[in-house]
């Protein structure tokens, strides 16, 4: 065997093709043990909010109940003013859909763009059958708002089924008659201010952990072990205990005949008349999802903060700086990375929350997620609902990113 | 691979629906739930031998309505307003009821005309009328409590927060009238749009004091626990908290909102044809008058209204005076419309919802 | 911490003050957990600490809201204490109905978390596993997502497939939800796993399967059974999935008590309340435990 002759296994083969051949397989190996747990959550979770995904942009309500107009509107431009064929296939289609009994679908679907037009569809739909022509007289008799440039423009949006409607709508923005797009008028406003109401309360609450984690992550650091981890114990029972009967524990506390405010009244603080509000607002918000939040906090502060060295700060005191000095220059910039660890986490945690606001935040505690949840199941608008959850998912999204890429999913510690 | 294969089996199972015959119906909770168990559920399942599982909603037309549109229809039959009883069928998600297939009176009068006129639509056959009125603790107001439906709007005279419900159907109807629409006129009012903008303006001075509920038993306990001095609520859970508990709650019948609420057949439901019986059973002349009994709302059969006796059966409350129709009760009161809710129930509480989301 | 003899008066006066801060936020975290345990024997029906209560009068307390808990959804909750009145009380009372649910749809989820995950965590940690990053990514994204936007999503695709209302939609969307928990504690116990104990077993002739069960599987058996548990209490706890597929026969603990806190928020909720507070300190004291033996048996340091 020459030195320039590849080297080869007892087999034969090159060693270089047998190495990859063998890394090859380890990492089919390694992939095949992944392999059934990737495809169980595609299925059960990708796939779902895929499809949620989807609905955010489909609605068929009007092109399946209304076909003769929608195939009126397909075949003219934008733009098009009524014309008597128009009229006479609105007619027609309101007659099938009042037969059908989907008059009201199509009338709720119109609405979500044009608040206020669905009863338009419900009554004529109900006097339907005695239609007669000429159509355009016959439906402007009915209702003279039959013959608004606003409701044809919104049917003419309508009737495809793939809108970005919905994702306007979830931005407070409309299309006016012309097609441009504009903002709606300021007492229908409701989502962006949500959102911002939603990442505003966040961040305080965020803030909020950081200021009552900060001092104890570093207590638990420092303190032998013995006593440190007996304290553990009280920031990791409020992690295992159930969030719902966190939830009860703060209306027990902070209700008007609870006990903090029994205790106040009883102690001469307060007047039986003044006592506190406290819960069924913002500040129920806030105070629970601290609480609830708070061990997200202090866990990989605490992480970070038991790496660090204390010769640091004992050389700065040494070389004379004062404790304060030691503190913001040598020790606070070490634990940047557990605070934006533990910031972010609880900030994306924070965003998505739904339980809590829903008992304890009344009506101006509420978050976005309480909206999805109101367009789920009380108004049943279900592609509102995908637009608003796909917005939160974004944001989401990025700010998982950014803690992938600045902490890494890997470094996540759970206790 | 055992493992998964036993854990297969016992998932099989357990995704195995009951083969027992049964029918599951969806009510509002509370007190008013416990009283059609009384009244309906267990004398039906005594006679028939078909199990009855009650399920409670805030508003069992939503849940009704998202099952249908989801096609994944769980209740047979469900407790609704008769305003929404006519929009769902409008849009085809309840199943059309055949009137003459009711049960007639004991003494065979047809049941078309033993039930009140204008109670029974094309797919609700009716239970009871209740009322939506304004409830206060007594013990919170000992110079006098409110008198008009004003007065819960006057925070200044009424000191104390509100329990508001959380929609737009009565709340507007009693805003207007508190800002001094006539009950004959408050339809007229808001079918136009300055109408609407005039019963948010009432509202909205009340919005800092306002604690909105959704479901009918918070109410109750809101009163009970101190959090509101003054609520909204429906009048049999006011009048049944107050007897069972022996709680100093007062019924202001002024400004009342009365209503008829009955069961719908969703489209798919199950178990159609024991939802069929249990609807006939319970809405013939006994069940419906033994109803009253337990709970303060009206039975809609002319042939029920001489059988309602005593709370609980009990002899010593008699229910009569208690009903929302018992004329002194129904001084200053107005009918809901079920027209205008039918129509434009989905866009007010839109607007309603903007409303409170607003700052 | 003892305070240096060095240390200024203000500084004197800083370490206790941070200290008493310290204690106060202590306090926050562990007060509301424990205040439901005494008043969950109030006899009054009030969340406040009536004075009878506070003298210690056993009059004050009682054990009428446990008891409430049973009786609650019964047929015959006034009939005599005899066999017939507790085969009712096991099939009715909806309390015990819910926990039988939660059991059931926690012990089925957390077994398929589990040995998914662990499975998932074994390939994860192989230095050759391709697109590492990526699909660890996507595996823990379930805990990252907001609940309602999975609901949203379990709820549209339920129920086009059927899935809704029924047990075995709840256990796969638990499952789900479980295991991220299993991914991060069986991959952190394999950060210090010495992956030459398996070559050795290897080279001493012993199957793949052989070394796993012999090998490796008592080493990682502490992380897999906290993910497990963490798996378990991520199911036990889950309500916002439940409200959004769960049919009325699938009813859990935490439905169960959300009903209960939005209607009548009786002190039965608090007595259900305790009881949850005693079971996570039972988890947590079994997790702790495991953390620690597997530091020892790993020979990693305690902290």
């Amino acid at each position: 065997m020459s030195a320039t002759d590849p080297l080869t296994t007892a087999d034969g083969l090159p060693l270089k093709r047998a190495l990859m051949r063998a890394q090859r397989s380890a990492r089919w190996r390694a992939f095949v043990l992944v392999a059934p747990l990737l495809l169980f959550v595609v299925v059960t979770f990708l796939v779902p909010i895929g499809q949620m995904l989807h609905r955010s942009v489909h609605n068929p309500a009007f092109p399946a109940n209304m076909p003769a107009l929608t195939e009126w509107f397909r075949a003219t431009p934008a733009g098009t003013s009524p014309d008597d064929r128009a009229f006479a296939a609105l007619a027609a289609d309101l007659k099938q859909a009042a037969a059908n009994r989907t008059v009201a679908i199509v009338g709720t679907r119109i609405n979500y763009d044009l608040p206020g037009t669905r009863s338009l569809f419900t009554a004529t739909g109900r006097r339907a059958a005695a239609l007669a022509p000429p159509f355009r007289t016959a439906l402007l008799e009915a209702d003279a708002r039959w013959g608004d440039p606003a409701l044809w423009a919104a049917m003419r949006n309508a009737s495809s089924a793939y809108t970005p409607g919905f994702y306007l709508s979830a931005l407070d923005l409309t299309r006016g008659n012309d097609g441009t797009i504009e903002r709606v008028p300021e007492q229908r406003r409701v989502y962006v201010p949500l959102f911002l109401r939603t990442f505003g309360l966040s961040a305080a609450i965020t803030g909020l952990c950081l200021l009552l984690a900060f001092p104890i992550a570093h207590m638990l650091a420092t303190l032998p072990l013995r006593w440190s981890n007996l304290l553990m114990i009280l920031v990791l029972l409020p992690f295992w205990t159930s969030l719902l009967v966190r939830t009860t524990s703060w209306i027990v506390l902070l209700q008007q005949q609870g006990v903090i405010n029994s205790t106040l009244v009883a102690l001469g603080i307060l007047g039986d008349d003044g006592r506190l509000t406290m819960i069924y607002n913002q500040t129920g918000t806030v105070i629970a999802m601290t609480h609830v939040l708070l061990p997200f906090m202090v866990l990989p502060l605490y992480s970070v903060m038991r790496t660090i060295n204390p010769a640091y700060v004992r050389a700065a005191r040494s070389l004379g700086a004062t404790s304060w000095t030691a503190f913001r220059r040598i020790y606070l910039p070490q634990t940047v990375p557990g605070i934006g660890a533990g910031a972010l986490l609880v900030f994306i945690l924070a965003v998505g929350y739904y339980i809590t606001p829903a008992l304890v935040g009344g009506a101006s505690g509420q978050l976005i997620s309480n909206l999805i949840a109101f367009h789920m199941q009380d108004s049943l608008n279900w592609s509102l609902a995908a637009a608003l959850s796909a917005l939160l998912l974004g944001a989401v999204v990025i700010l998982y990113w950014l803690y992938d890429r600045l902490i890494g999913i890997d470094n996540m510690k759970l206790g | 691979m055992k493992k998964l294969l036993v854990l297969t089996t016992a998932m099989a199972g357990l995704a195995l629906p009951g083969l027992a015959q049964e029918v599951t119906v969806m009510g509002w909770g509370g007190a008013y739930t416990a009283s059609q168990i009384e009244a309906y559920h267990k004398p039906f399942t005594a006679k028939t031998g078909i199990k009855v599982n009650s399920v409670d909603a805030d508003n069992p037309a939503t849940p009704i309505k998202a099952q249908v549109e989801a096609r994944n229809v769980s209740i047979d039959v469900a407790s609704v307003e008769i305003a929404d009883a006519v929009r769902l069928c409008d849009e085809g998600l309840v199943e059309i009821i055949d009137a003459a297939s009711l049960p007639a009176a004991p003494d065979g009068t047809p049941a078309m005309e033993d039930f009140i006129e204008g109670t029974l639509s094309e797919c609700m056959v009716p239970t009871d009328v209740f009322s939506t009125v304004v409830a206060y603790d007594a013990s919170k107001f000992p110079n006098g409590g409110p008198t008009t439906i004003a007065d819960f709007f006057d925070t200044a005279k009424f000191p104390g927060k509100r329990g508001v419900k959380k929609g737009a159907k009565v709340m507007l109807e009693m805003a207007l009238m508190a800002d001094g629409v006539p009950a004959a006129e408050v339809y007229e009012v808001l079918g136009t749009a300055e109408g609407v903008d005039r019963a948010f303006a009432k509202l909205s001075s009340i919005k800092n004091d306002a604690v909105f509920w959704e479901a009918g038993s918070q109410p109750p306990q809101l009163l009970a626990d101190g959090e509101v001095s003054m609520t909204i609520a429906w009048n049999g859970r006011i009048f049944n908290a107050a007897m069972a508990d022996n709680k100093p709650f007062e019924i202001m019948w002024d400004g009342q909102v009365f209503e008829w609420e009955g069961w719908v057949i969703p489209k798919g439901a199950p178990n159609m044809e024991a939802a069929l019986e249990f609807v006939k059973f319970s809405t013939s002349t006994e069940p419906l008058a033994a109803a009253a009994n337990w709970i303060s709302y009206g039975p809609p059969r002319k042939s029920s209204a001489p059988l309602v006796g005593t709370f609980k059966n009990e002899g010593k409350v008699p229910m009569s005076p208690h009903l929302p129709t018992s004329p002194e009760n129904l001084t200053n009161a107005l009918a809901s419309s079920l027209e205008f809710w039918a129509d434009h129930d989905t866009e007010l509480n839109e607007r309603f919802n903007a409303w409170l989301a607003a700052n | 911490m003892p305070i240096p003899s060095y240390a200024t008066p203000l500084e004197r006066f800083w370490q206790y003050t941070y200290r008493v801060i310290c204690g106060l936020v202590f306090l926050f975290l562990i007060a509301p957990i424990l205040i439901v345990i005494p008043l969950s024997f109030n006899v009054e029906p009030y969340f406040t600490f009536t004075e009878r209560m506070l003298a210690f009068d056993p009059e004050g307390y009682s054990l009428r809201w446990y008891d409430t808990l049973l009786t609650f959804g019964m047929q015959a909750p006034e009939a005599p204490r005899d066999a017939a009145w507790w085969g009712d009380a096991w099939r009715n009372a909806h309390w015990i109905k819910a926990t039988k649910n939660s059991i059931i749809i926690g012990a089925f989820s957390t077994l398929l978390a589990t040995v998914l995950g662990t499975l998932a965590a074994l390939g994860l940690s192989r230095p050759e596993m391709p697109f590492r990053s990526t699909i660890m990514a996507i595996l823990i994204s379930p805990m990252i997502v907001p609940l309602i936007i999975t609901a949203t999503g379990l709820f549209f695709f339920y129920s086009m497939t059927g899935l809704a209302g029924s047990y075995l939609g709840i256990i796969l969307a638990h499952a789900t939800l479980g295991i991220p928990f299993v991914i991060i504690t069986v991959t952190a116990t394999l950060v210090g796993f010495d992956h030459s104990l398996t070559r050795a077993a290897a080279s001493l002739g012993a199957a793949p399967s052989t070394t796993f069960f012999r090998i490796t599987m008592p080493l990682i058996l502490p992380g897999v059974i906290s993910g497990a548990l963490f798996a378990f209490v991520t199911s036990f706890d889950e309500v916002v999935v439940v409200l959004f597929v769960a049919g009325h026969e699938q009813q859990t603990i935490p439905r169960q008590m959300w009903n209960g806190i939005r209607e009548q928020i009786s002190p039965a909720i608090l007595a259900v309340a305790t009881i949850l507070v005693l079971v996570s300190i039972a988890l947590l004291s079994t997790v702790e435990l495991l953390r620690r033996r597997s530091e020892r048996l790993r020979g990693v340091t305690p902290r």
